[in-house]
């Protein structure tokens, strides 16, 4: 979607505000927030597309004037209701009307889920599309769902750097469309080429960008 | 909440000037007010306890986690070792996952791991426009200012005015390679081994290499230079 959460090349935000001796969480609640978070996540009722997309799915309004913990509480809200584990009149009372459908994992095994991740890689079942050096162009597309395609490089022409393999891709898993793993690449767009005339010649920016959003150039 | 104070927040997002659930009160108060934010999380926490679909033991286990096992010293590690060991660092830029795992450093959020290597020729710089995407286990938990707006903005678009906020100045003639992480493959910057190093080991090298070098808006401290 072409949502707020876009923020590649915004301009109007001033500067990039660094604090000192930052503590990881700012707020109690932060920390509470982070791992009830993670700990439902963990319940497999979701993936991690669907969890980008709920957060993303809100007005520009609501997105901006958001801290970046009520952006993961509001998308677990959603979540929890939109997949089935918490009842929206459960949500609203707070007042559990039941057990939930699956049971939590439990803390010994933690650790072991922590340390093996969850890779979005998949095994590569064919020649890849396009090849390191050939120029591509990233596709005008603007689907209303999620996608990992930012708008700045949409309809841009770059040259494959890097072809990481093959990968979950975004915009099907976060709609419960399946996986449609494919190639993923880094693709290198000279600055001038997103930014126009007063962009250095030199620099450049790479963004990971899989099979369906591309075409040769 | 008694260590709860008004003024936490500096530099996370406020930039957009909302204040709305800030607390008021915890440390002054007779009673407790609790801000609408911390009621929702209070609120959720509870029910999916009593629903059974959360540990609270689990909570503690990953708050700890994040809080005291992994962060920023681990990527330092995998950097001072690269810097010793070029066969560590051949292995490091061919396969990052595989070479930080020998490092026990694996998991969540660094699953496929790339390692991008600063030269007098390019200097590399890491963004996540679209979230927050960052390697985790070398790395912990991201800064606020790297998940908040300004930096997400820019950092494609102007990653010299960036750099030079950072105090991170970089020649004319090399080029700035700015990485957006789009996808699941996370990214750490080896940055450049500092002068006047040479007498120094693997764990004294350690001690050099900062978070934000990693990212590459920094450069590993100077030797001599403490912390």
């Amino acid at each position: 979607m072409n949502g707020a959460h876009d923020l590649g090349g915004v301009d109007g935000f001033g500067p990039v505000l660094r604090e000192a001796d930052e503590p990881l969480f700012h707020h109690p609640w932060e920390r509470r927030a982070f791992a009830v978070t993670l700990a439902a996540g963990m319940l497999g009722r979701w993936n991690i597309d669907m969890a980008r997309f709920a957060r993303e799915d809100t007005s520009p309004v609501t997105y901006l004037n958001a801290t970046y913990y009520e952006h993961w509480l509001r998308g677990l809200e959603r979540l929890l209701v939109e997949r089935g584990l918490v009842g929206a009149a459960e949500l609203a009372s707070g007042r559990a009307e039941g057990p939930g459908p699956v049971p939590a994992m439990p803390a010994e095994r933690v650790p072991a889920a922590l340390a093996r991740g969850g890779s979005a890689m998949r095994p590569a079942t064919g020649p890849a599309k396009f090849r390191p050096g050939q120029a591509v162009r990233v596709r005008n597309l603007h689907p209303r769902g999620h996608t990992r395609m930012p708008r700045y490089c949409r309809g841009q022409v770059g040259t494959i750097e890097r072809d990481h393999g093959v990968f979950v891709f975004p915009d099907t898993n976060a709609a419960g469309r399946g996986e449609a793993p494919q190639r993923c690449y880094a693709v290198g767009f000279a600055a001038r080429t997103l930014w126009g005339p007063e962009a250095s010649p030199v620099d450049r920016v790479m963004v990971d960008l899989w099979d369906d959003y591309l075409e040769a150039a | 909440m008694s260590s709860h104070h008004h003024d936490h927040h500096h530099g996370h997002d406020h930039h957009h000037g909302h204040d709305h659930h800030h607390g008021h009160g915890h440390d002054h108060g007779e009673e407790q007010h609790w801000t609408e934010v911390e009621l929702r999380v209070k609120a959720l926490e509870s029910l999916l306890v009593e629903k059974g679909l959360v540990d609270p033991a689990a909570l503690e286990v990953l708050i700890q986690t994040y809080e005291t096992k992994v962060g920023p010293r681990n990527g330092a590690r995998v950097v001072a070792r690269a810097w010793t060991d070029p066969a560590y660092k051949a292995r490091l830029l061919a396969d990052g996952s595989a070479a930080i795992a020998e490092l026990g450093y694996t998991g969540r959020q660094g699953e496929d791991m790339v390692v991008l290597e600063n030269t007098d020729q390019v200097h590399h710089m890491v963004v996540c426009t679209l979230c927050s995407c960052y390697p985790w286990p070398v790395l912990g938990l991201p800064p606020a200012w790297y998940k908040a707006a300004p930096y997400r903005a820019r950092a494609v678009r102007e990653p010299r005015a960036v750099l030079a906020e950072f105090g991170v100045p970089v020649p004319d003639e090399r080029e700035v390679r700015v990485w957006d992480s789009t996808a699941e493959l996370r990214y750490l910057v080896l940055p450049q081994r500092p002068p006047g190093t040479e007498g120094l080991d693997e764990a004294a090298l350690a001690e050099l290499v900062t978070r934000d070098s990693m990212i590459g808006v920094g450069q590993p401290r100077p030797p001599g230079e403490t912390p």
